[in-house]
């Protein structure tokens, strides 16, 4: 990318591209902002092409706004927790010599590679099911009472499904980040007199914090857009019903694409608001 | 106090036998080099007396104390590794701090030994950098601050200049040996460069495959090295080992005779032949000569300005009482 000649025939052929991509994207957000500025409900025929914001006022103002906008960060705060926490421990288990490590490592990345839905279905029929779960099973076999997870703590529930996907992801991670610490570095803190736990404090973790920050800034925004997982459990019902889904019914249940769009439009901006505070956060780790 | 005892002590990785048997005292405030090439299993030697490698057989003892099975941070031991292996979150004081916050001392006691030893290894000004901000000789300097403040029975250093350039190299011998000499506290240095083993040891471990070939002082394995394998390692540029015929007029399987100990002459030397390589380092010039009766040129020291071109007829005489002899085991032959 030296001359000026290479650099503008790389421009050239990197423009389909970028207009493809473009178009992707404007596309389907020009026409999310068209529609939030509308009256749009087709089953009662009703279309006027502008009302201003009284969409996004209505969408704000109601009482499922504040309660799913809760539900998400709860749910999103969670899944980070288990993950990071989870990932973390796996990560230095992973690490150990073993007999059978490599497929022990295939294994515990596997559930990365199960689509949501299927994961979520897995779940629900195999695991929570009352009748034939194998945790109904479990409970019976010690002689308690089934218990229904899905409508007793629905939204515990999706977060082990959730966060039983994403911890295989966070583990990968950290388990490059493990690797990478030179063995000298934990030798010369055992020689300083630091006990295994002020080790794992004082030396693994500050090491880890970079990798900690970039899972936690990839999974909050994959996190945000939950969709699947509660759409196949619970459907939106049980204080499961997150912005995303709050933005699903208001389309597809309620058939008020207008204020459905609103609330994308909304979410777009909440979404782009924690991005940046994110990016913040992991610049600021990055640089020293 | 800093004696280290080691007693028949043996380390085997699986079946592979690292280090056999071996004995071997470090006296108390004795700086001693552990010495050899690269895989001659001296840096695991070290990692046994600090106690991050166990020991198969044998034991060691720190001032008469069992410390066989003693963690590392129970030995009293502190510890300079190659990489410096500082720790790259934390500001230099911190690093520094380290151990002592470890043993939990009182702020003012680590203040203390900080600002002492700081102005000891000149690192006032950097106190609040972080390692990634230092030069090589200063993350040097960091590591052995770390290790000063724990006012260690005895020090370990592993290869610790080696990742320096040759002028820092130096710098840091004379700085390691002043430390030294200050603190009057038991080093133990492992390295595969025998200018350092020569220039800072009290005593020098010759080691290959884990045997030890000789220990003395520097200038006993230089002036009576025990075998060809200690004769040739120890002395730059290396002995020139000769045998056959020569060897057999001196009553030896083989004679070792220095390049500083031949002498360059007019005329009817013991050895001719012809000047090969030329290395001039001013003070000095070291001929590589070419001599038909042997396949090995022999290296020569001459003064920093002799007339000899490559391609010249040089005739040398070795000086008859520098002459090193050696039986077929290739053992020194008194």
């Amino acid at each position: 990318m030296a001359t000026e000649h290479s650099r503008s025939s790389a421009r050239l052929m990197i423009a389909p591209a970028v207009f493809v991509l473009l178009v992707w994207m404007l596309v389907p957000l020009i026409m999310t902002l068209y529609f939030s500025f509308a009256d749009y409900r087709p089953l009662r025929a009703t279309f006027e092409t502008w009302i201003g914001f009284d969409n996004y006022a209505s969408f704000l103002t109601s009482s499922s706004f504040l309660s799913s906008i809760g539900t998400t960060l709860w749910m999103v705060g969670s899944i980070l927790m288990i993950t990071i926490v989870g990932g973390v421990l796996l990560a230095l288990l992973l690490d150990r010599p073993m007999f059978g490590q490599g497929i022990v490592r295939i294994l515990v990345i596997a559930p990365f590679f199960v689509m949501p839905t299927v994961s979520a279905l897995v779940w629900k029929n195999m695991f929570f099911n009352v009748d034939n779960g194998l945790f109904s099973y479990l409970f019976k076999f010690f002689g308690a009472q089934p218990f229904d997870f899905l409508s007793q703590l629905p939204l515990f529930s999706i977060v082990v499904i959730v966060a039983w996907q994403w911890l295989p992801f966070a583990t990968l991670i950290l388990l490059t980040a493990v690797q990478s610490l030179s063995s000298e570095q934990l030798e010369a803190a055992e020689m300083d007199g630091a006990p295994a736990l002020s080790r794992f404090w004082y030396i693994i973790l500050p090491h880890l914090s970079r990798a900690i920050t970039v899972v936690i800034l990839i999974q909050t925004i994959f996190l945000l857009s939950i969709f699947a997982e509660i759409f196949v459990t619970t459907n939106g019902a049980f204080g499961t019903r997150t912005l995303t889904y709050l933005v699903y019914q208001r389309v597809l249940e309620s058939q008020n694409i207008g204020l459905g769009s609103a609330g994308g439009i909304i979410a777009v901006i909440l979404a782009n608001i924690v991005a940046i505070f994110l990016m913040r956060i992991v610049g600021k780790n990055l640089d020293n | 106090m800093g004696r280290i005892t080691l007693d028949k002590v043996q380390k085997k990785f699986g079946e592979a036998e690292v280090i056999p048997p071996l004995d071997l005292t470090i006296e108390d405030g004795e700086f001693v080099v552990f010495v050899g090439p690269s895989g001659c299993g001296k840096s695991t030697l070290l990692r046994l007396i600090a106690g991050l490698e166990d020991v198969t057989n044998g034991e060691i003892r720190i001032d008469g104390n069992p410390a066989t099975n003693l963690p590392p941070a129970k030995r009293g031991l502190a510890m300079v590794f190659q990489s410096y292996a500082l720790y790259p979150h934390m500001s230099v004081r911190k690093n520094i701090a380290f151990p002592m916050k470890m043993a939990g001392m009182d702020q003012a006691e680590q203040d203390r030994r900080i600002t002492k030893a700081a102005e000891a290894l000149n690192l006032t000004d950097y106190l609040d950098r972080r390692p990634g901000q230092l030069s090589g000789g200063q993350r040097q300097r960091v590591a052995i601050g770390r290790a000063i403040v724990r006012e260690p029975a005895a020090f370990l250093f592993d290869e610790p200049l080696s990742n320096l350039d040759a002028a820092l190299r130096v710098g840091m011998r004379m700085e390691i040996s002043e430390l030294h000499a200050k603190l009057q506290t038991t080093m133990v240095y492992v390295t595969h460069d025998q200018v350092e083993a020569m220039t800072m040891a009290d005593k020098i471990v010759v080691l290959r495959a884990g045997h030890i070939e000789q220990v003395g002082s520097p200038l006993e394995l230089y002036h009576s090295p025990r075998n060809t394998f200690v004769a040739s390692f120890i002395g730059s540029p290396k002995m020139n080992l000769l045998t056959g015929d020569i060897a057999r007029s001196h009553d030896a399987t083989t004679i070792g005779i220095r390049p500083e100990h031949l002498d360059v002459v007019e005329r009817d030397g013991t050895f001719v032949g012809r000047v090969g390589v030329s290395e001039h380092l001013g003070s000095d010039t070291f001929f590589h000569v070419h001599i038909p009766q042997m396949e090995e040129p022999m290296t020569v020291r001459a003064g920093g300005e002799v007339g000899l071109r490559h391609g010249d007829t040089i005739h040398l005489h070795p000086q008859a009482d520098k002459i090193h002899r050696f039986d077929a085991q290739g053992l020194r032959v008194a």
